[in-house]
C-alpha cells in the first residue's frame, strides 16, 4: 500500500527576523500515506507547509519529488502545482457564489468561453467516482461546509497532484463530516495520492494516519509509525518534556486556599464556538483550562466573557443568575478578560500608554461621566509604578512597547475596574522570562488580595505554579479535573492523552 | 450510483431574487393596466418605457458588472453627460459632409470617451488599489466639469443626417392598434431602445458563458478564493471597469438619439437610478450576486413607477423620488429577509451569500487559524 518516497525534504532551514523559523528539519512522505504533521503552537509546522507550497523560499535544504529531476525549484504556488502538490486550507478557498462544477475548474480551463456542458459532464463522474455527495450543478454556497470541503478536495485531485496537504481540514466539521471527510482521505490514499495531515486533534491522527512526524520549536522531534506511538508520548514530544521529568517547581509565592463561596457559577454553558461545559470558580481561586491548542480553552473562557454568541446555559455570579450577552454585561458583573490575541482583540496601538490603562475603566463609567484629566494621570502613574510597565511616558503609543510591556498596559486596564474575577489568557505568549515570572507572582499577590482568576498558558509549568485547580480539555471536551497531589506535569499529559493507547 | 444530469436544481437566492423582480413587475404593470387603463393597455406605453429609459438600462447593465465584481462605479451618468455634450458640439461643428461617416465618428467619438473613462479607472482600481468609490467619484466630479468646460450653455444638434436618426422608428404593425379613425396605428421603438435590448443580451451572454464573466463572478464572491482558484484577479477587476466605461459611451450615444441636446445637467445622478436598478434587479452591493435581466426588470420598474406618476395627479418630481426610495428599501427588506429565512432551513458556510444575508453586516467568524 506505501511505496516509494514522493516527496523528500531534506535539511530544510528557514530564517525569519528574530526568530529560527526552522532549523535543518527533514521530512519524508511515501507515495499511499497519510502522514501527520504535529506540534504545538510555533513548532514550525505552517512554515514547513509553506516553504513546500512556495509561499515562503527556504533559506537552504533540498526538496526532490519523485517524477523530476534533480531539485525540485518551487518559488510560487503556481509552481507547486505544477509540481504536483495541492493544498487544501482550513478556510474553503472557493467561491460559494458559483456551482459546484465551476469551482472544480474555473482559473484552469483554456478559451474565452465556457463549456457548461461537458464541465458539469466532468464533474459529475469525478464527484461520483469519489463518493462525494455534491451535485455538479448545485451552488457550492449549499452545500455543508464538510462537502466543500470535498469539493476542494476534488479540486486539487483532478489536477493530477501526487502529494495533498489538508491543513487543519476538519476544525469546523462535526463528527460525521469529519469521518465523512476520513473515508475521502482513506481512498486517495488506496489511488496512491500522498497526504500530509495537519491538524490539533490527537483522535483524527490516530484515526486516519499511518506516520506521524513531530515539529518543536522549529526542529524535527522524529518521524513515528502511528501504530508504534502511545498517544502519551506524542503529547510528551510535542510538548518537549519526557514524562519522568517531574523535578520539583520551585513556587513563587504561596497558593492560598480558595474561599467557599462560589464566584461565578455556570452549568451547560455554550456559545457559538464551544460545546455545553459546567464551570465554577471560588473567591480568591486560582484556576485554569489547560489543553493542546485548539482543545478548545480559550473558547470556554470567550464564552464565560459572552465574547462570543452565547447559544446556551445559565450563570451565576456570587449566587444570583444573571445573563451575560456580551463583554459589556460580563464587565458589569466584575469580569475582566485578557484576550490572547493581544494585538488584534486587546490593544490599540495607536493610543498612549494613559488612554489604554483608563479604557476599560471609562467604559465601565459610561461615556456620559467623562474622567477627570488628573484622575486619569494619578491612575495611570499608579499602575505604570505597580507593574514595573517601561515605558518613556505616559503619552507614548502603546503600539511602540515591547510584548511584556504591553501585555501589562492592559493587565493594568484590567486591574484598574477591580473585578472580582480575572481571565487571563495567554498573558505570558511572547514575552520574556523575566516577565513571565513577574505575572505569575502577581496572579498569586492578586488571589491573596480574593480576586479569582483563570489562567490559561500553553506552558505547564506556569499553570502548576500559579493553579490550585485544573481543568483539562481534549478536542473540545472537558475531559478531567486536577487538583492536590495530581497536580503535576505528569498527570496533566496523561489526562490529555486520554491514558494509554 | 448513476445520478440523472438533467435534475432541476432548486432556486439559488440570485435566481429567487430576480424572479420575485420579475413578479413585481408583472404585478405592478398589470395594476397600472386595470387602474389606469388608456396608454397601459396598449403596447406602445411599454414601448415608450424602453425608448425613454434606453440609456439608463444599459447604465444599468454596466453598474450590474461592476457590483457583481464587487466594485461600484458611479461616474457613469457624468460620462453620459459628457458624451452627449462631446458628440452634439461634434455634430454641429463637424466638417464631414457625408452624414453616414459623420454619424460613425460621432459614435466612436462616444465609445472612445467612455473607453478612456473605463482604462484610467480601472487602472487605478485594479493595478493601484484605490478604493472604486473614491475613483469613479473623482471621475463624475471630472466629467461634469469637463462637460461644463466644452459648454456652459444647452446645445442643440442640428445635423440633418443625426436628426433622421433620431426620429428613425422600428414599427411593429402587428403589436399596434387601431385608432378611432380606423387607422392602423404601429407600435414604434426607437434605435436606442433595440441598442439597449441588444447590451441586456450581450451583457447576459458575457456573463453567463464567457471565462470573464464567470471570473468576474468569482473575484465578487470571495477575492481571496478567486486569487488562490488561479484567476488573474487584477486583471478581471480592470475589464469589469472597461466594459462599464465602454457602456456609459455607448449610453452617451444612445441619449443623444433620444434627446438630441447637449447640456451641463444631462443625465443627473442617473447612476443613483442605476444602482437602484440593479439592486432591485437582485445584484448584491457586496458582489458576486446578480443577474443584468434582474437588472433590466428592475430599470423596468423605475420606469413603470414613473410613468405611472407622470400619469396621474401626482406630477410632483419628490413623488417619483419618494416611490423610488420606497421601492428600494422595500427590496433590501425583502431580500434580507427571504435570504436569512432560507440559510435556516440549510445549513450553510459562513462566507456563502445566503450566510452573508445580503445586506446586514455579519460578525466575521471567530474560528482563528493557529499555528504560527
Amino acid at each position: 500500500m506505501q511505496g516509494e518516497p514522493v516527496l523528500t525534504m531534506r535539511g530544510i532551514c528557514k530564517q525569519f527576523p528574530g526568530t529560527k523559523a526552522l532549523d535543518h528539519v527533514d521530512f519524508t512522505l511515501r507515495s499511499g500515506e497519510i502522514h501527520a504533521l504535529m506540534g504545538e503552537n510555533g513548532a514550525g509546522k505552517s512554515t514547513l507547509i509553506k516553504v513546500l507550497t512556495g509561499v515562503h523560499e527556504k533559506d537552504s535544504g533540498s526538496i526532490h519529488i519523485s517524477g523530476i529531476e534533480g531539485e525540485a525549484r518551487i518559488h510560487s504556488p503556481q509552481d507547486a502545482q505544477n509540481a504536483g502538490i495541492s493544498t487544501v486550507y482550513q478556510e474553503i478557498t472557493l467561491c460559494p457564489n458559483l456551482t459546484v462544477a465551476e469551482n472544480m475548474f474555473i482559473g484552469r480551463t483554456d478559451g474565452a468561453l465556457v463549456r457548461w456542458k461537458e464541465m458539469e459532464k466532468k464533474a459529475e463522474a469525478i464527484l461520483n467516482s469519489l463518493g462525494i455527495p455534491a451535485r455538479a450543478r448545485q451552488e457550492l454556497g449549499s452545500c455543508s461546509l464538510a462537502v466543500q470541503q470535498m469539493v476542494a478536495i476534488a479540486r486539487a485531485v483532478d489536477m493530477n497532484c501526487k502529494v495533498l496537504i489538508l491543513d487543519e481540514p476538519t476544525s469546523s466539521l462535526d463528527e460525521k463530516e469529519v469521518e465523512m471527510l476520513f473515508g475521502l482521505m482513506r481512498d486517495l490514499k488506496n489511488r496512491g495520492v500522498g497526504i500530509i495531515f495537519v491538524t490539533h486533534f490527537l483522535e483524527q491522527v490516530y484515526a486516519v494516519s499511518d506516520r506521524i512526524t513531530v515539529l518543536r520549536n522549529g526542529e524535527l522531534v522524529g518521524e513515528y509509525l502511528a501504530g508504534e506511538l502511545p498517544q502519551v508520548s506524542l503529547v510528551a514530544k510535542m510538548m518537549g518534556k519526557s514524562l519522568d521529568d517531574m523535578g520539583g517547581l520551585e513556587a513563587l509565592g504561596q497558593k492560598r486556599a480558595p474561599g467557599e463561596d462560589p464566584v461565578f457559577e455556570a452549568d451547560g454553558l455554550a456559545s457559538t464556538e464551544c460545546r455545553p461545559f459546567d464551570f465554577h470558580i471560588r473567591k480568591g481561586e486560582v484556576n485554569g483550562f489547560t489543553g493542546l491548542l485548539g482543545s478548545g480553552r480559550s473558547e470556554s473562557v470567550r464564552a464565560i466573557f459572552g465574547a462570543d454568541r452565547v447559544t446556551g446555559g445559565r450563570v451565576r455570579v456570587k449566587g444570583r443568575n444573571v445573563r451575560i450577552a456580551s463583554p459589556h454585561d460580563a464587565m458589569k458583573h466584575g469580569i475582566g478578560y485578557l484576550p490572547e490575541d493581544r494585538k488584534r482583540d486587546g490593544i490599540i496601538a495607536d493610543l498612549s500608554v494613559r488612554d489604554n490603562i483608563i479604557l476599560a475603566l471609562q467604559v465601565m463609567r459610561g461615556f456620559f461621566r467623562p474622567m477627570r484629566r488628573s484622575e486619569m494621570e494619578a491612575f495611570a502613574d499608579e499602575y505604570v509604578a505597580a507593574l514595573n510597565i517601561k515605558t518613556a511616558s505616559k503619552d507614548t503609543p502603546v503600539g511602540s512597547l515591547s510584548g511584556g510591556n504591553q501585555q501589562k498596559v492592559i493587565l493594568a486596564r484590567w486591574l484598574l475596574t477591580h473585578p472580582d474575577y480575572l481571565i487571563l489568557d495567554e498573558p505570558t505568549r511572547g514575552i520574556d522570562v523575566g516577565t513571565k515570572l513577574e505575572i505569575q507572582k502577581l496572579v498569586l499577590k492578586l488571589s491573596q488580595e480574593d480576586m479569582s482568576v483563570t489562567f490559561i498558558s500553553s506552558e505547564i509549568e506556569e499553570m502548576l505554579r500559579t493553579c490550585s485547580r485544573l481543568i483539562v480539555m481534549r478536542d473540545r471536551n472537558i475531559v478531567g479535573e486536577l487538583t492536590g497531589s495530581r497536580l503535576t506535569q505528569a498527570e496533566v499529559m496523561k489526562t490529555i492523552a486520554g491514558g494509554e493507547r | 450510483m448513476v445520478r440523472p444530469v438533467k435534475r432541476r436544481e432548486p432556486l439559488t437566492d440570485a435566481q429567487l431574487l430576480m424572479t420575485i423582480t420579475i413578479g413585481i413587475f408583472a404585478v405592478m404593470y398589470g395594476a397600472a393596466m386595470i387602474f389606469m387603463g388608456g396608454g397601459f393597455l396598449r403596447t406602445q406605453q411599454l414601448f415608450d418605457l424602453l425608448n425613454d429609459n434606453a440609456a439608463l438600462i444599459i447604465i444599468s447593465c454596466a453598474l450590474t458588472i461592476v457590483m457583481i465584481g464587487g466594485g461600484i462605479n458611479i461616474s457613469v451618468g457624468g460620462v453620459i453627460g459628457l458624451t452627449v455634450m462631446a458628440c452634439a458640439l461634434y455634430l454641429n461643428g463637424s466638417g464631414i459632409q457625408n452624414d453616414v461617416l459623420c454619424i460613425i465618428v460621432t459614435f466612436l467619438l462616444a465609445i472612445g470617451i467612455g473607453l478612456a473613462f473605463g482604462l484610467f479607472q480601472g487602472f487605478l482600481i485594479s493595478y493601484l488599489d484605490i478604493q472604486p468609490f473614491i475613483v469613479t467619484l473623482a471621475g463624475m466630479f471630472l466629467s461634469r466639469g469637463l462637460t461644463t468646460i466644452l459648454s456652459a450653455n444647452p446645445v442643440k444638434v442640428t445635423h440633418a443626417g443625426f436628426q433622421a436618426l433620431v426620429k428613425a422608428r422600428a414599427a411593429f404593425p402587428f403589436l399596434g392598434y387601431t385608432a378611432k379613425n380606423g387607422n392602423l396605428i404601429a407600435a414604434k421603438l426607437e434605435i436606442g431602445a433595440i441598442v439597449a435590448l441588444c447590451v441586456v443580451v450581450l451583457v447576459y451572454l458575457m456573463l453567463r458563458f464567457t471565462r470573464l464573466g464567470r471570473h468576474i463572478y468569482a473575484l465578487g464572491g470571495n477575492q481571496q478564493s478567486a486569487l488562490m482558484l488561479g484567476i488573474n484577479v487584477k486583471r478581471t477587476r480592470f475589464m469589469s471597469y472597461v466594459l462599464s466605461g465602454l457602456l456609459s459611451g455607448l449610453a452617451g450615444f444612445v441619449f443623444l438619439m433620444h434627446k438630441p441636446a447637449g447640456n451641463a445637467s444631462v443625465a443627473m445622478r442617473s447612476e443613483m437610478d442605476a444602482i437602484a436598478a440593479s439592486i432591485i434587479g437582485g445584484t448584491l452591493l457586496t458582489g458576486g450576486v446578480g443577474n443584468v435581466i434582474g437588472t433590466f426588470f428592475g430599470a423596468m420598474i423605475l420606469a413603470t413607477i414613473q410613468k405611472i406618476i407622470a400619469l396621474s395627479s401626482l406630477n410632483e418630481s419628490w413623488w417619483q423620488e419618494m416611490a423610488n426610495g420606497a421601492m428600494l428599501g422595500l427590496f433590501i427588506l425583502l431580500q434580507s429577509v427571504i435570504l436569512s429565512s432560507r440559510s435556516k432551513h440549510k445549513k450553510t458556510a459562513p462566507n456563502s451569500a445566503a450566510g452573508r444575508g445580503g445586506w446586514r453586516t455579519i460578525r466575521p467568524r471567530m474560528g482563528r487559524r493557529r499555528g504560527q
